[in-house]
């Protein structure tokens, strides 16, 4: 506080406030805990039978919930099967629209050429030329390969669970922007939820609603409310004064001030908030594979696990176009400008899009009562490279597997493990003070309290080490993350023409479901903790590539000027001017890059881990609610933990620098 | 200007902090300037009392932070006054329950806004038309009265167009329009013109003259220009750190500014397009010559040459042509270029 004042004039950025923190309180903080063990065991490690045992508690209360909980005679049981049934209206429908057939009436599903050409005319409607072709071929590779029924699987959830998703989160933002109560419960619940997991939402569901389609959807739409409802909050907050004022002074009443003035004023950023739920939901449904929902995510799942890595690449492909076309069609009409047409416009013109698909689903129609293969093409059409990619793999394994398994091997057994034994010795009192007095120096009193019990729950409840190994790999992925992004990240800020395809790449990595990330580590690495590091940095590496560049092209230009007129050269003038403003954003980054990287070890537990992640995957056939729930939650508290340290650091930095 | 009164405010205050009318109610509605520092409460209106008679345009001049911006928010209700009393049309507005607020808003005031509050995803006939939409009126209905306000700012066959697509002039005349749709009585401005360039502010400046000689509105008109309030007002309302500093015509604002403060203001005002020839004549004497006399409703611009080229005083009459007074070369002078 005071010492960040007086050493931050000189420099203002340096990490000197982190390092001009009293040091010795930390010298203190570990030599007192190393010294505590050697009083009583239980410092080194917490003792097996002084865990609170919340995991059976948990476990006991979901198995009364789903067996026993009843108010008067209706069951919970009763109350599930309700929303279950309720559910799978929609989904039935919308899967017999897409592959099933409307079977009581005798008809086909909508062919896949009306699939395929609707998505390219929705696409020029939408995006023009461009966008159309891309969207059209992206889905043309999804029958011609093969993977129509599974895809269409996938996007009934998908399509099922958006609107329902948007809905519940336009509703909980609404409340959250009227009402201080509302927001005082709801905004921290959100934090927890978007910290917290995809898979740590499978085990409760499971409990409660069984194996299938319409649990997973479920599932889903919890996962991908959150960012809806945080979108809502933020467009509806952020209408410029003048629009709601001008709202008001022509009679608004406050319900016709949110629905005609607020909402659609904010419409870009409702939009946004739209596209983040289409693509967490992806994602989820392919996650909520692990809870029996057939689709894209079940055939990859089980092809990664028989090691069909041809197979796995065609799957993981087909997810990925699914993801970028639902990212572009949502993001190109959260940007399109409703187009004036003059009055002499006809009806034909107007709506030439619509008219069109109407024609060709017509015509397909019928085609397709001739001609099967118009519906759904037959297998013996498909086309597949799954044999090839097979064979191309194998023989790239045999091949490098020779040099890269020493290098890997090394690099695990120098130096992975060591660090890992590290972690695991740490005796809890060091970790846990030295969280406290981090947190107490930079956020003050409620910082410290949050983030040291938060820690101490995760211990108390027995999920010591579990949590350690997650530390060590999301910590070890992350430096690395740093080191490979805030260059890439400089380097973008230095020239336009890096910067566009650094951010086109960055932006198209972020639409992958991170599921993903697992075919080319297995196919590279195999498994083991370097596959789980190098899995976690191909997904979270984006945020500190963003942060850094958006951080430093945010440095204004008076600034850099100056610097050149003082006679910096242009190292001086990037270390000493820029790097120091850019240096709070950078940490924001550095603090996404956390999250993923915690949200990306739950799906590594797939390749074989022994942290919290796994602690979850292992709760889901067994049904043990507790375990990987509270596993979960501790994936949850870690992320929360950085979360806190390092945002109130950067508020504080920010402040000194006069930035917001 | 008639002298029935249309608005009439009463020590109205506007304290920000943490429990305002509590605040209020320890000091028995008049704290001091030293109480509201050491409470840490902000006085943005404090104790402003003045009347807006029917057909007036009264301006409300003043640095930002001078309380002009939250007082007519006080007057329409955007923000709650802390305590006073506002008669609007006779009526406290103060007490007007939620729905009399929305009726009184939906009929009998209108308002433009500095960055023009426009609604982004409308289109201008369908901006202009939102008030009238919202009372329920009927879309042939509200769009030929919407068309007639277009037509009115002159912007007749930009209605398909939206906000985005039109200059800022433009913008703000569809906010003009729009405030005009329900034909209000009274007409409030809030710095309408203020994020105009320069060229375009005096057009608009000009347009605002023009519709009023049409419309004769009662208006309530907030600026931080000097030139902008001398040249529409009929009154001068000049506040500062949330006090009515000086409340006067532009003429006697100039003539005799109440304070340092308000004469500072005034130092840079063309005081030849403000002060008219009565204000600084004195009677007539017995022999002052009658050739070329002067009008005394005319500006000292206008009178300047005829008076400064004259080596005697110069006879002023008023408009039936008999003599009301005279001014001389030293009177005229001092006007011009202010007493020193």
């Amino acid at each position: 506080m005071d010492i960040a004042h007086t050493t931050d004039e000189a420099r203002p950025w340096s990490g000197r406030a982190l390092l001009a923190l009293p040091l010795w309180q930390f010298f203190v903080v570990i030599a007192g805990g190393i010294l505590l063990t050697t009083l009583w065991e239980g410092f080194a490690r917490w003792p097996d039978d002084l865990v609170i045992p919340m995991k059976e508690w948990i476990t006991r209360f979901f198995e009364w919930l789903g067996k026993e909980a009843a108010i008067g005679s209706y069951s919970f049981k009763d109350f599930t099967r309700a929303i279950s049934d309720l559910l799978s209206y929609p989904l039935e429908w919308t899967e017999a629209l897409l592959y099933r057939g409307i079977k009581p009436l005798g008809l086909p599903p909508i062919p896949w050429v009306a699939v395929v050409l609707g998505t390219a005319i929705l696409g020029h409607w939408i995006g023009g030329w461009r966008l159309a072709l891309f969207v059209g071929a992206s889905m043309l590779y999804l029958s011609i390969f093969g993977l129509w029924k599974d895809s269409m699987r996938t996007l009934s959830i998908v399509l099922v669970a958006v609107p329902i998703a948007a809905a519940i989160g336009l509703f909980l933002g609404i409340r959250v922007t009227r009402s201080k109560r509302a927001a005082a419960i709801i905004t921290p619940m959100f934090d927890l939820m978007q910290a917290t997991p995809h898979m740590a939402y499978l085990v409760p569901v499971v409990v409660l609603f069984g194996f299938g389609q319409v649990p997973a959807m479920l599932a889903t739409v919890i996962f991908a409310m959150p960012p809806m409802a945080r979108c809502a909050i933020l467009g509806i907050q952020t209408v410029p004064q003048d629009v709601i004022e001008s709202g008001r002074m022509s009679g608004c009443t406050p319900r016709q001030l949110l629905w005609k003035v607020q909402l659609p004023t904010s419409k870009k950023t409702l939009m946004l908030g739209l596209n983040q739920v289409v693509m967490q939901t992806l994602a989820m449904v392919v996650i909520a594979s692990l809870v029996g929902a057939s689709g894209l995510g079940q055939k990859l799942l089980f092809s990664l696990q028989q090691l069909r890595l041809g197979a796995a690449v065609e799957q993981g492909l087909a997810i990925v176009l699914i993801a970028v076309v639902l990212d572009r069609l949502t993001q190109a009409y959260a940007y399109r400008e409703t187009i004036h047409y003059s009055a002499t416009t006809s009806f034909f013109q107007r709506h030439k899009h619509l008219l069109l698909f109407l024609f060709i689903l017509i015509v397909t129609f019928i085609a397709a009562n001739f001609h099967k293969e118009l519906a759904i093409l037959p297998k013996k059409m498909t086309f597949t490279l799954g044999r090839e990619i097979d064979f191309a793999v194998r023989e790239f394994s045999k091949n490098a597997y020779d040099y890269i398994g020493p290098v890997r091997d090394f690099i695990t057994v120098s130096i992975l493990l060591p660090i890992r034994d590290f972690y695991l010795w740490l005796p809890w009192p060091v970790l846990v003070g030295c969280i406290a007095v981090a947190g107490y120096r930079l956020g003050g009193f409620p910082v410290m309290t949050l983030t040291a019990s938060l820690m101490l729950a995760i211990m108390l409840f027995g999920f010591w080490e579990p949590a350690m190994l997650t530390i060590y790999l999301v910590f070890s992925a992350v430096v690395i993350c740093i080191l490979i992004g805030v260059p890439i990240g400089v380097l973008a800020s230095r020239s336009e023409r890096i910067a566009k395809v650094t951010m086109t790449i960055c932006d198209t990595l972020q639409t992958f479901p991170s599921f993903i990330y697992l075919i080319p580590v297995i196919m590279l690495f195999k498994v083991g903790d370097l596959s789980n590091i190098i899995a976690i940095l191909a997904y979270a590496t984006v945020p500190a590539v963003r942060y850094t560049y958006l951080g430093l092209k945010r440095v204004p230009e008076v600034l850099k000027e100056a610097a050149i007129a003082n006679g910096c050269t242009p190292r001086q003038k990037f270390w000493k001017v820029e790097m120091p403003f850019a240096i709070p954003e950078i940490m924001l980054g550095v603090n996404q890059t956390i999250m993923m990287a915690l949200a990306m070890t739950a799906i590594t537990a797939l390749i074989g881990s022994r942290d919290l992640g796994q602690e979850i995957y292992r709760a889901l056939p067994t049904a043990d609610t507790g375990r990987g729930l509270l596993a979960g939650l501790g994936i949850a508290a870690i992320g929360i933990i950085a979360d806190r340290l390092i945002s109130a650091w950067a508020t504080k930095k920010k402040k000194n620098l006069g930035i917001e | 200007m008639s002298d029935q009164v249309q608005i009439s405010c009463r020590n109205v205050w506007k304290v920000f902090g943490p429990d305002p009318a509590g605040f209020m109610k320890r000091h028995g509605g008049q704290p001091t300037t030293e109480a509201l520092a050491s409470e840490g409460y902000i006085g943005a209106v404090q104790d402003v009392s003045f009347d807006v008679g029917a057909g007036e345009i009264l301006i409300v001049m003043g640095l930002s932070g001078s309380g002009k911006s939250t007082l007519i928010r006080c007057i329409t209700r955007l923000n709650d006054p802390t305590t006073g009393e506002i008669d609007f049309e006779g009526n406290n507005i103060l007490t007007a329950k939620p729905k009399e607020l929305i009726e009184l808003r939906r009929h009998k005031m209108g308002m433009v806004f500095q960055n023009f509050g426009l609604l982004p995803h409308r289109s201008v006939l369908s901006n202009v038309a939102f008030p009238l939409e919202i009372q329920g009126i009927d879309r042939r209905e509200r769009n030929k009265r919407a068309k007639e306000m277009i037509e009115l700012v002159g912007l007749g066959g930009r209605e398909d167009y939206f906000p985005r697509e039109l200059s800022g002039g433009q913008q703000q005349r569809v906010g003009i329009a729009r405030s005009l749709a329900v034909e209000p009585d009274v007409w409030f401005l809030d710095e309408p013109f203020s994020a105009l360039d320069p060229l375009i502010r005096t057009e608009m400046q000009d347009e605002f003259i023009r519709l009023q000689q049409l419309l004769k509105k009662t208006i309530v008109f907030i600026t931080h220009d000097f030139e902008e309030a001398t040249r529409l007002a009929d009154r001068i309302g000049i506040m500062k750190d949330g006090r009515l500093v000086q409340l006067s015509t532009p003429e006697q604002m100039v003539l005799h500014p109440a304070n340092d403060y308000v004469a500072e203001f005034a130092r840079n005002a063309p005081r030849d397009r403000i002060i008219s020839v009565k204000a600084i004549m004195e009677p007539a004497a017995q022999n002052t010559p009658t050739d070329h006399p002067v009008t005394g409703t005319d500006r000292i611009g206008a009178a300047a040459e005829r008076v400064l080229t004259a080596d005697h005083p110069v006879l002023v009459i008023d408009h039936e042509g008999l003599p009301v007074g005279q001014v001389d070369r030293h009177a005229m002078t001092k006007a011009l270029f202010g007493a020193v």
